[in-house]
């Protein structure tokens, strides 16, 4: 490949490569995200390839393997184009039958297609289910399309056609008006105009400065920042360049988690690529603009995530968080002024000079313009990424989308905003999305995590999980958040064994207005937001713990016991063959007694006790009933009786 | 350098630019506790106890003063209802670990802390890094350092150069607020027992 | 691990003081953990006192100071996988291995960590053993899972 000079160069290059593409050539895109690999996907690959290759298909049909899909509960999903046909949980075994059957006879496997849970009916076209309908995916959308180790997929979809423009159309300040238009706000957390940081930093004093991309998704159960880079790197990578020529940077650094293996793996190509194509490096695209792209792996640190800590990291440092009275966007890594945003944000850019302000802020509301991609994660029917335009309500979101609560059980919670964030009820299910409707409530936006809680999870023992989280990620340096957090978190650990006491709430209030207020860095000062969340919507389950040492969502293994109904065990001797402790005492015919003293609690007698019998039950906050004598336990069957 | 005029607690106080409100402060004879804060050290901003109070324009809000630089009519407040209760809590929570300490008992007095509000757990330490940063950025010796993160840190002696550096020097056990206790202790430890430090990860 | 790899690893990094996290992750990588020579020869090399290295060692997770064990388990204790019920896998892995997170047991087995997402969420409660993936667990299906290493 030999460098592109110029935006014409660009465009020669792109209609070549697409006069080249046949769009009716069969091309079965495969879903390679890291999730996917979890779930046999490495082996679907190989499976197709090999079909391709023995059923004589050779240069007929094609092999895309792309980043995430988003739809994570039913992979691995494959789509066959240009018919648009989607099959979902594909094992290897099921590949013979698709090329044979769909590919080359075109007939539809009915068993591998979306039945909707709805109305039975069966679902052919990826944009037809409920789950992807109901999206707006104008960052996450080519996903799909694109594998993310060919730059060339990435530009036949018109990638880096922003860039071009911005270079040779626009000056650096007409990008930043146009970004500072745009309205958008940075989608790690705080929700700040991005468009106000880099003037900030386009303003600072100096000629060194450095654009940041912070890649260290750190909040448990979200993975949108993994699924775009990893899925789409150079959308990132082209966020990135624009940015830094706003700016007047000519040095960037991506900052990605080391557990992020395949984004590393992903990420380092794509920069070798845009390099070798001239889209990174000096004078590019004949512009006169030269910039280059460091890629920092980060060692695992939780606070890495905050900006300044993050900065710190990139430095060679542990990564303890600094006082921002003066903004990293001025005094950042080095002391240079550094603008760093989150991956989403930098994603967004070339859609925002492509298509341009305007078009950008038709979609979301007032303050929150775009849109957001969430982590819908939980006790959710449909787990998996989705993107909607801000604005739509959690209400659409879990329901619609997500598809509801499984297993028939009651919504209880949604959790938004990552260990920062904080738990919204069903009265708040209406609730459009957006940085300051979230944050009113008493949540945030956070990064994209949402975390779906139902009828069994205890909310305190989810504020006891979050300020767990805290206290082991928190940096230690000051007091307020390593000795008010873990003070929180001992009063709550107490609280959800049953031995919390009249006045913990109260020090609980107060032991997060001096964490709140007084921590050093975001990480202390949000992390009293899940107790503060869960008390306000909640309370009445932390005076149940309290005062009654009652667990109402039967979740503290403190306050619980497992109980067998001696009236409906129907001794089919599951529960005892499967109690990893011997706890359960029976045997053929002989009605099951859960042993309370050798009993550890871990419920599997609950989970493998057949539905029908429903024999095995938790109690809470009253005394477990004696067992029945030995002599009545014998089941005596009537009719062997006659 | 100019001359930058600001409020304190309603005191019209003259500075320089580049000093923080707290050198404000005491360069007016206003006091403001600190625990972590040394004239010949980088501002460090850990203890979180100089906090004060500033009023933008009717909007109030918490720094610390000694890292928050000095501006021109800035209106501070070095006392309150609010601040006096944070300043409590934390005393509080030091007390949990340096119970005796003479330094925070007096402060305990003048803001009505507890010393035994929060269950004890004496490791007499407050990780205010006085000693750690005494030695890297005064003596440039690098003896003393900090290990592991969030509740598990701790400060930690390199055995090798302790051995050879601390024995005639010792300059920062006058420093710690808990009179030393902790420096000796851990020193000791260092120098009797290798790798004190390399507990966290380990298999035991 | 031998100086020479040691040396080579820093000199791909410019003897960069600024690289010392790389640098680390780079020996943890293929040494599995970091022995005090090794630290020694960095901190020789960049010029960097041993406070910043051990302070880095102990502060990033993805560091160790001891040799592991021959299979490395990963619970994932992530928020999607805590509701569906990762503390009870979590307990019924530490008794089957009578090992807490951040431990190896004594002949070098199993080394035991949490980890606070795999970002494998549709397939929570998630367990990983030596990079392999197992979903959906329960506590007596992670006991059956544990039984296939030795």
């Amino acid at each position: 490949m030999s460098r592109i000079n110029s935006p014409a160069e660009l465009e020669a290059f792109r209609s070549n490569l697409l006069s080249e593409r046949d769009p009716n050539k069969t091309c079965i895109t495969l879903c390679s995200g890291s999730a996917c690999h979890a779930s046999r996907s490495r082996e679907v690959a190989a499976s197709i390839q090999e079909e391709i290759r023995k059923q004589g298909l050779d240069g007929e049909v094609e092999l895309r393997r792309t980043g995430c899909h988003g739809f994570c509960e039913r992979g691995p999903i494959i789509v066959i184009r240009p018919e648009e046909i989607c099959y979902f949980q594909i094992k290897p075994e099921d590949v013979p039958e698709i090329i044979s059957e769909t590919i080359k006879e075109k007939k539809i496997i009915e068993r591998l297609l979306y039945t909707d849970p709805a109305t039975k009916e069966k679902i052919i076209h990826e944009s037809e289910i409920p789950f992807y309908k109901n999206q707006g995916r104008l960052v996450f959308g080519s996903n799909v399309q694109i594998d993310p180790k060919s730059i060339d997929d990435y530009l036949a979809l018109g990638g880096y056609s922003g860039l071009a423009k911005a270079l040779s159309q626009m000056t650096p300040e007409q990008v930043l008006e146009e970004v500072t238009k745009s309205n958008l706000r940075g989608r790690g957390g705080g929700g700040f105009p991005t468009g106000r940081k880099w003037a900030e930093s386009r303003n600072a004093p100096g000629d060194t400065k450095y654009v940041i991309v912070n890649a260290d998704e750190g909040d448990p159960g979200a993975y949108m920042d993994r699924s775009l880079l990893e899925g789409n790197p150079h959308s990132v990578l082209e966020g990135l360049i624009i940015g830094a020529y706003a700016i007047g940077s000519h040095e960037g650094y991506i900052y990605v988690r080391q557990e992020y293996p395949l984004a590393v793996e992903n990420v380092n190509i794509a920069i070798r690529q845009a390099e070798e194509y001239g889209f990174l490096g000096k004078n590019i695209l004949s512009s006169g603009f030269d910039f280059t792209i460091i890629v920092h792996k980060g060692a695992g640190a939780f606070v890495c995530g905050e900006s300044s800590a993050l900065m710190t990291a990139l430095e060679g440092k542990a990564g303890e968080p600094r006082p921002k009275y003066i903004h990293t966007a001025v005094k950042g890594v080095w002391d240079r002024p550094s603008v760093l945003n989150n991956v989403e944000t930098w994603a967004n850019v070339p859609l925002i000079i492509n298509k341009g302000a305007e078009w950008f802020t038709q979609h979301g509301t007032e303050k929150s313009k775009g849109t957001k991609i969430f982590s819908l994660v939980g006790k959710i029917a449909n787990t998996g990424l989705v993107e909607v335009p801000m604005g739509v309500t959690l209400r659409d979101i879990i329901f619609q989308i997500g598809g509801g609560i499984p297993g028939g059980k009651r919504f209880k919670a949604v959790q938004t905003g990552g260990p920062s964030g904080g738990c919204l009820p069903e009265e708040l299910l209406d609730l459009e999305v957006g940085f300051d409707e979230l944050t009113k409530a008493g949540s945030m936006m956070g990064s994209g995590g949402m975390i779906i809680m139902d009828e069994d999870t205890c909310m305190v023992d989810v504020a006891r999980y979050f300020l767990n989280f805290l206290t082991d990620e928190s940096c230690g340096k000051c007091v307020p958040c390593r000795e008010g957090i873990r003070q929180m978190l001992k009063t709550l650990t107490n609280i959800t064994q049953g031995k919390g006491k009249e006045g913990d709430i109260e020090l609980l209030q107060q032991l997060a207005e001096v964490a709140g207020e007084a921590s050093l860095c975001a990480l202390g000062r949000s992390a009293p937001n899940p107790f503060l969340s869960t008390l306000k919507y909640f309370r009445d389950e932390y005076e149940a713990h309290i005062k009654e040492k009652r667990c109402p969502a039967l979740s503290c293994k403190e306050l619980i016991s497992y109980y067998i109904d001696p009236d409906k065990c129907k001794a089919c001797t599951i529960c005892g063959r499967k109690c990893p402790s011997e706890a359960i005492v029976g045997g053929k015919s002989q009605i099951h007694v859960v042993d309370q003293e050798k009993c550890t609690k871990c419920g599997t007698c609950f989970e493998v006790c057949p539905t029908k019998y429903g024999a095995v039950t938790k109690i809470s906050g009253e005394p477990v009933p004696p067992p029945i004598p030995e002599e009545a336990r014998t089941i005596v069957k009537k009719s062997k009786e006659k | 350098m100019s001359e930058i005029l600001l409020n304190i607690d309603g005191n019209e106080v003259k500075a320089k630019e580049g000093m923080t409100v707290l050198e404000a402060a005491r360069s007016a004879g206003i006091s403001i506790p600190t625990l972590c804060h040394h004239e010949k050290l980088e501002p460090y901003g850990a203890c979180r106890l100089c906090i004060v109070e500033l009023d933008m324009r009717g909007w109030k809000k918490l720094v610390v003063s000694c890292l928050y630089p000095v501006a021109k009519d800035l209106m501070v407040t070095t006392r309150s209802e609010k601040i006096d209760r944070i300043r409590k809590t934390i005393l509080e929570l030091l007390l949990a670990h340096a119970p005796d300490a003479f330094d925070l008992q007096d402060l305990a007095k003048e803001y009505g802390a507890d010393r035994d509000r929060f269950e004890k757990e004496a490791s007499f330490c407050i990780h205010c890094g006085l000693c750690v940063r005494y030695c890297a950025e005064v003596k440039k010796k690098y003896a003393v350092g900090f290990v592991n993160r969030g509740a598990n840190r701790e400060i930690s002696f390199i055995p090798e150069v302790a051995s050879k550096e601390c024995w005639n020097c010792k300059e920062c056990f006058p420093l710690c607020p808990t009179e030393a206790l902790q420096a000796a202790y851990v020193l000791i430890e260092a120098l009797t027992s290798p790798l004190p430090s390399f507990k966290r990860k380990g298999g035991e | 691990m031998d100086k020479e790899r040691i040396d080579q690893i820093i000199d791909k990094h410019h003897g960069e003081a600024s690289s010392l996290i790389q640098i680390l992750l780079e020996i943890q990588a293929e040494n599995h953990w970091l022995p005090k020579e090794a630290l020694e020869r960095v901190g020789e090399r960049l010029q960097v006192p041993m406070t910043r290295i051990q302070h880095i060692a102990t502060f990033y997770k993805a560091f160790s100071l001891v040799p592991k064990g021959r299979h490395q388990i990963h619970v994932c204790m992530g928020t999607a996988c805590h509701v569906r019920g990762a503390s009870r896998v979590l307990d019924t892995v530490q008794g089957v291995t009578g090992i807490k997170p951040g431990e190896t047991d004594l002949d070098l087995k199993f080394s035991l960590e949490t980890v606070n997402c795999l970002g494998c969420c549709a397939l929570g409660p998630v367990v990983e053993i030596d990079g392999k993936t197992h979903g959906k667990m329960a506590p007596a299906q992670a006991a059956g899972v544990l039984k296939n290493y030795d």
